[in-house]
């Protein structure tokens, strides 16, 4: 154990960084994803609601690591091979990334919407029947009460897309179970290497959870009086 | 209403019809509401009541028929159904206060984001609503730590921040206790007796009959029968009214 960490322990830590990094990008764009998907699927439109439909079924319908090839292989070939455009080159940090944005943005996007249809159809009414348009009663009354009950599973939805970065290792995204993958390969201490790797993930998920909890009831407390 | 010379009429319904589906829920009603006057509607749940209100300000859309406001037709093209409902405040009942602000913000919120008002305008303003409905004392505490009646008295505040001409109520004192059923009952014959244009959706036959100067019965998607309250309740003429008063009287 203590070889694997004094030796390999640095790489394994950079690793890390490279899943956080990996994690941060994708998280970014799955809540942009997230965001207007979950509020196109709770507007009067239909076209808007048919393709947030169309678009959560899909990506929820395919495994991740099926997305991250087919992303990674699959659409540079489409481009540059079948189309002939050519050109076109995707790292496996930005197909990563579009992979978690894509995946984490439609559960992102489920919650949302269950977070604002959790809200009391009055409180709609309430704030209309004074005259307030429809995008201002969502800001300044909808959403806010939404994102109270949607935190928990959002920070949730976080915890699993840090820990679906993992499966970015079949693209050869240098994160931490790639990584860890190669140090196997060369000290065949297996059952090391993958205790720490697991105690390494362990320790960053409880953070977070720990983080949430103090958002949590930062959130509570504001609710209640002053 | 004593004179009939110069009345205003706030609110003309003309064969205003609605269904859900095959579902009937309004069948050519009309109705007109004069400046200053109170109309109490009362009937059997599921008769039509809150639709024909929540129509009155398009919470709720109709497929025929027109319903004007201070003669504007809510439903032409071109009409800001926004600006229409700074004019119209309605009380529902559940409250609907906003959950996520105290009692002063649940007030300042609409004057302030419509820029109607300036924020220290609109505070004075609310907090002499809040005096009005006798709750100045609770302008920083949070909905959830109101009790019904104050819960109520609040939205009525909040709806008259706005300084509306006209105001509904659906059902406003049906959520409450009894016990506390006065108290926002009061506020509302304050409001009456101030000359306030009132649609008033309720099942408190003794407000109805004291506070309103016409009252219609509504079941079945139509009004059944009108008059003032004496006659209304002493020789109700419609069939189905007698029975109903028979029930809740």
């Amino acid at each position: 154990m203590s070889k694997i960490l004094s030796t390999y322990g640095p790489l394994l830590l950079r690793a890390m960084g490279q899943t956080l990094l990996l994690a941060l990008y994708g998280l970014f764009f799955a809540c942009i994803i997230g965001m207007i998907v979950g509020i196109m699927s709770v507007i009067k439109n239909r076209v808007c609601k048919g393709i947030a439909l169309v678009f959560v079924n899909l990506i929820r319908g395919v495994p991740m690591i099926v997305l991250a090839y087919f992303i990674y292989f699959g659409i540079p070939y489409l481009w540059n091979t079948i189309l002939a455009i050519g050109g076109l080159t995707l790292s496996a940090l930005e197909a990563g990334t579009i992979c978690l944005a894509l995946n984490c943005g439609a559960y992102m996007a489920e919650i949302i919407r269950a977070g604002i249809e959790s809200v009391d159809i009055g409180q709609m009414e309430a704030a209309r029947s004074l005259g307030l348009p429809y995008w201002r009663s969502m800001q300044r009354v909808i959403l806010p009460q939404a994102i109270r009950t949607m935190i928990p599973s959002i920070i949730n939805q976080f915890i699993i897309t840090l820990k679906d970065t993992s499966i970015l290792s079949v693209i050869g995204f240098p994160e931490l179970v790639n990584t860890a993958k190669n140090v196997v390969s060369k000290t065949f201490m297996s059952f090391q290497t993958w205790a720490v790797v697991g105690v390494m993930y362990l320790i960053v998920i409880l953070i977070l959870q720990q983080a949430a909890k103090i958002v949590e009831r930062r959130l509570k407390r504001g609710h209640r009086s002053l | 209403m004593d004179t009939e010379a110069c009345r205003n009429v706030k609110i003309r319904v003309q064969h205003l019809c609605k269904s859900y589906e095959k579902l009937e829920v309004l069948r050519d009603v009309s109705l007109d509401v004069f400046e200053g006057e109170v109309v109490c509607i009362i009937g059997p749940s599921g008769g039509g009541k809150s639709t024909f209100l929540r129509c009155i300000n398009r919470l709720e859309e109709y497929n025929s028929g027109t319903v004007y406001v201070d003669g504007q037709n809510i439903s032409a093209k071109g009409v800001n159904i926004n600006t229409i409902r700074r004019n119209i405040g309605m009380v529902f009942q559940h409250f609907n206060l906003f959950n996520n602000m105290n009692v002063l913000n649940n007030l300042m919120l609409a004057p302030v984001d419509l820029k109607i008002y300036s924020k220290e305008e609109a505070k004075a303003l609310a907090m002499k609503m809040l005096d009005r409905v006798g709750l100045a004392d609770k302008s920083n505490v949070y909905p959830d730590q109101l009790s019904g009646g104050q819960k109520q008295r609040v939205a009525i505040a909040r709806a008259l921040c706005m300084r509306p001409q006209i105001m509904l109520f659906d059902e406003p004192t049906s959520a409450l206790d009894p016990e506390m059923v006065g108290e926002v009952l009061e506020v509302m014959r304050e409001l009456a007796a101030d000359g306030m244009t009132m649609v008033v959706v309720t099942h408190e036959m003794h407000f109805a009959r004291e506070a309103a100067d016409r009252v219609l019965f509504m079941d079945d998607g139509q009004f059944l029968e009108a008059g003032d309250p004496d006659s209304f309740f002493g020789h109700p003429k419609n069939s189905r009214l007698q029975d109903f008063l028979k029930k809740v009287l």
